[in-house]
């Protein structure tokens, strides 16, 4: 395996794992809307999240910050085509991350409102954008011969990518409340894992009419097919598997198995990419590959070695941090927000 | 306008707005980390209660930093994109490592520090809060690093139609590196540290919680005189490093056209006349910029119409000469601020150790708006270091006017820099509005009652803000 190819997988690792960790603390924003009855089961789930949502975000922008480095062409072909989508994104995390630090520090009705809509809002458009952007990467863009995209609206917004975007909403929601089954006590544990009930079949339906969609609207599976196929298969085994362990209150399986769907899920799109980075939608001629978009040789090197290095360490004390934080929640906690 | 400008703009604006959360989280985990570190090892709550009430400061400012930094390294590529091309072999690189180095180690251990006291040992908790302080001095070093390849670029070679890194030695010992990291990081410690100065200031004034904001401000005081110190000599350390690597931005900061003679004497205050290039109404002081430039009272330094010639030939017509007026009078009010911050925190030391200090008003007052002034100092010196580098986007390598995204329209950036100035400005309110109720609040703790007559849902033990 080449170098660039090592960061192409690092890059898609960074993402699946940030979709992993961070699908959940977005489940659990949006749960301030669906789930939470009151001001105090709020604070809670902020609680829930609270000492590790910020570690989770890090994945994100390392995996921005490891694009620009190992892959120039693709982070400023990305970056700068995708240009509204990340204004959205990058203000919806913002108000996420101000709100969950400045939220319970006033007790204001109208104040904590405002920062509940914050946070929903915040959890809500971006996995919703992240669905969007990678089904849109593997239907393709307009990426001219110089490597610059110049997407309209509909390139962007269409059908599938809006599937696809909903499929993220839904698996994050769902993926949260697992989450927060397994992480708080009370009445709200049992109230996410019959929500998580109420929303399976639809969830399931999303997942179905996705992967009829991605091999209507794009070469994924007429390419990568002997890869998509069996994960496909593997994800459908666990979502079924996934009904029974909520219905038997399996939290820790339950969590697990939504973990597993999402991981699947995100893996698949650089999959369907590899060896591209980026697809034209003008011609294969433009398709932007691994090879094409990455940095020299050195810096690559250079890259791996820290990477080697510092990711054993972080991956150390990121587990120790859930270890120190393991217990439940619940709305009478003595440290919190 | 077009794209160009209105890029330069947003990047100019949102990186002034987010430096200002930076150096005061640099600052204040610093100070607070050595105040968690007094009640470890000396035992006394009162220093936990201090360590507590200046948290609640750095954890708010902490939160608009980070959230306000995703734009930061997202616009590179947003607006920038032929510039991310062209760099991001060599400047890409310290950015991952910030990350990797230094935006987990913080994320991480300031959760660990908030909600951790009461599951972890003490000594395990203090270490958390030096994590995070390292954590935010890692990431200044890093981020530098990046910076300084603009100013200065070392450590690649042009291939492929970009930089590439070829000695990543070379990167780390930028001579601009190792003069331009230590002074942020002094000036961030002057942030903080005049931060807690004024914010004790304004208790002491009113003997409110002397036992706590006395000491606040003595460890505050000893930080910002060695800050102050530190500033001023590795801003003298730049000085030297622009004689030799970028002359052009050290004659436009001392709105120098014509050479020098030997020795040089430096202008107080000049009236620039970009037209005529010509700086009259001189105050000048002799000898001072050959010292400036070259540590001894020698040395002719080189005039902005003699680089103009020089880069001509080397890089084709062009104006290689910066906006004066801005760097000139930046130059100015950093170096002044600076200055006056050894001064105050001096004096306040002097008062201190005289015991004077509750008596003396006056300074606790004046010390309340000096709040300011190194962030005042911080701006304007980004501002002289960044625009005195204009017109070059990578120093000698690539313009600014070259380097931006060619597929993002006037409108996109526009729409881009009215909603993140609408952000920003709401993340700025939110920011001052809690800051002033914490300090009206004070470090005592709250009385519960009429929270649980207000809110039918809130319970005593149900935690606000950080216990």
């Amino acid at each position: 395996m080449v170098l660039s190819e090592l960061w192409f997988l690092l890059i898609a690792v960074l993402f699946v794992g940030f979709m992993f960790l961070e699908g959940f603390d977005f489940g659990v924003g949006m749960g301030s809307k669906f789930l939470a009855k009151n001001d105090a089961e709020r604070q809670m789930l902020n609680n829930a999240i609270g000492p590790t949502w910020a570690g989770n975000e890090v994945w994100l922008i390392t995996a921005g910050g490891a694009m620009f480095a190992a892959f120039p062409h693709w982070y400023a072909t990305l970056f700068s085509g995708y240009y509204l989508p990340f204004l959205v994104l990058v203000i919806a995390l913002m108000g996420r991350g101000v709100s969950l630090e400045v939220r319970s520090r006033i007790e204001n009705e109208a104040w904590r409102k405002s920062w509940d809509w914050a946070m929903f809002m915040g959890s809500l458009l971006p996995p919703f954008l992240f669905g969007v952007l990678f089904s849109s990467l593997i239907k393709g863009l307009p990426i001219d011969a110089e490597m610059n995209m110049f997407a309209g609206f509909l390139d962007i917004v269409n059908v599938y990518t809006v599937v696809g975007g909903i499929l993220f909403v839904a698996l994050s929601y769902l993926h949260g409340l697992t989450f927060l089954s397994l992480k708080t006590e009370g009445e709200i544990r049992q109230r996410a894992r019959s929500q998580a009930q109420k929303i399976y079949a639809l969830t399931g339906l999303l997942l179905v009419v996705f992967t009829a969609l991605t091999v209507v609207y794009t070469d994924a599976f007429a390419e990568k097919g002997m890869f998509l196929i069996p994960m496909y298969i593997v994800a459908g085994i666990v979502y079924i598997a996934l009904l029974p362990l909520l219905r038997k209150g399996k939290e820790g399986l339950s969590f697990t198995m939504t973990g597993l769907v999402f991981i699947i899920v995100t893996a698949s799109f650089f999959i369907a990419l590899f060896p591209n980075v980026m697809i034209s939608s003008l011609g294969e001629a433009h398709n932007m590959t691994v090879y094409e978009a990455a940095s020299g040789a050195y810096s690559l090197k250079l890259m791996t070695i820290v990477a080697a290095t510092m990711l054993p360490i972080i991956l150390g004390y990121t587990i120790w941090s859930y270890y120190v934080f393991r217990k439940r929640v619940s709305t009478k906690g003595t440290e919190g927000y | 306008m077009d794209a160009l400008l209105l890029a330069r703009i947003q990047f100019a604006s949102t990186t002034l707005f987010h430096f200002i959360f930076v150096p005061l989280s640099i600052g204040l985990a610093l100070l607070i980390a050595i105040m968690q570190t007094l009640y470890v090892y000396k035992k006394k709550e009162i220093y936990w209660k201090m360590t507590k009430f200046w948290m609640t400061f750095f954890l708010i400012n902490f939160a608009i930093g980070a959230v306000t930094g995703i734009f930061q390294e997202f616009q590179f590529g947003m607006n920038w994109s032929t510039y991310s091309r062209f760099v991001g072999d060599i400047f890409g690189a310290p950015l991952a490592f910030e990350a990797l180095l230094a935006f987990f180690l913080e994320a991480t251990f300031i959760g660990v520090w908030m909600f951790g006291r009461e599951k972890l040992p003490k000594k395990v908790h203090l270490a958390s809060i030096w994590l995070v302080s390292i954590g935010t001095m890692l990431s200044a070093f890093w981020i530098m690093a990046a910076n300084s390849f603009m100013h200065n670029p070392v450590g690649f070679v042009l291939e492929n139609g970009r930089a590439e890194m070829n000695d990543f030695l070379a990167v780390l010992m930028n001579e601009k590196l190792w003069v331009a990291f230590p002074h942020t990081v002094f000036g961030s410690w002057a942030t903080g540290a005049f931060f807690v100065i004024g914010v004790s200031a304004w208790y002491l004034v009113r003997k409110k919680n002397v036992d706590l904001f006395k000491p606040s401000m003595n460890i505050a005081l000893i930080v910002g005189l060695v800050s102050g110190l530190g500033i001023a000599f590795t801003g003298h350390a730049q000085a030297e490093y622009l004689m030799h690597a970028q002359p052009m931005k050290m004659a436009a900061a001392e709105g120098l056209w014509e050479d020098s003679g030997d020795p040089a004497a430096w202008t107080l205050v000049a009236n620039i006349d970009v037209e005529n290039k010509t700086s009259t109404s001189r105050i000048d002081i002799p000898y001072v910029l050959s010292y400036l430039a070259y540590g001894k009272f020698e040395g002719k330094v080189e005039g902005m119409n003699t680089l103009q010639e020089k880069y001509v030939l080397k890089y084709g017509d062009g104006n290689y000469v910066p906006p004066v007026k801005t760097t000139f009078w930046s130059f100015r009010i950093m170096a002044g601020t600076g200055g006056v911050l050894v001064l105050l925190s001096a004096f306040g030391l002097f008062l201190s150790f005289r015991n004077k200090l509750m008596g003396s008003k006056k300074y606790l007052k004046f010390m309340v708006p000096a709040i300011l002034l190194p962030f005042i100092g911080n701006s304007f010196g980004w501002i002289m270091s960044e625009i005195g580098r204009q017109p070059w986007v990578v120093n000698g390598l690539m313009k600014t006017a070259d380097a931006v995204s060619p597929n993002v329209s006037a409108t996109k950036v526009l729409t881009s820099l009215i909603s993140f100035s609408v952000v920003y400005v709401i993340l700025g309110a939110v920011m001052v509005y809690l800051f002033v109720r914490v300090i009206k609040q004070g470090p005592d703790e709250k009385v519960k009652e009429d929270i649980q007559a207000t809110d039918p849902f809130e319970i005593g033990d149900v935690q606000h803000g950080v216990k």
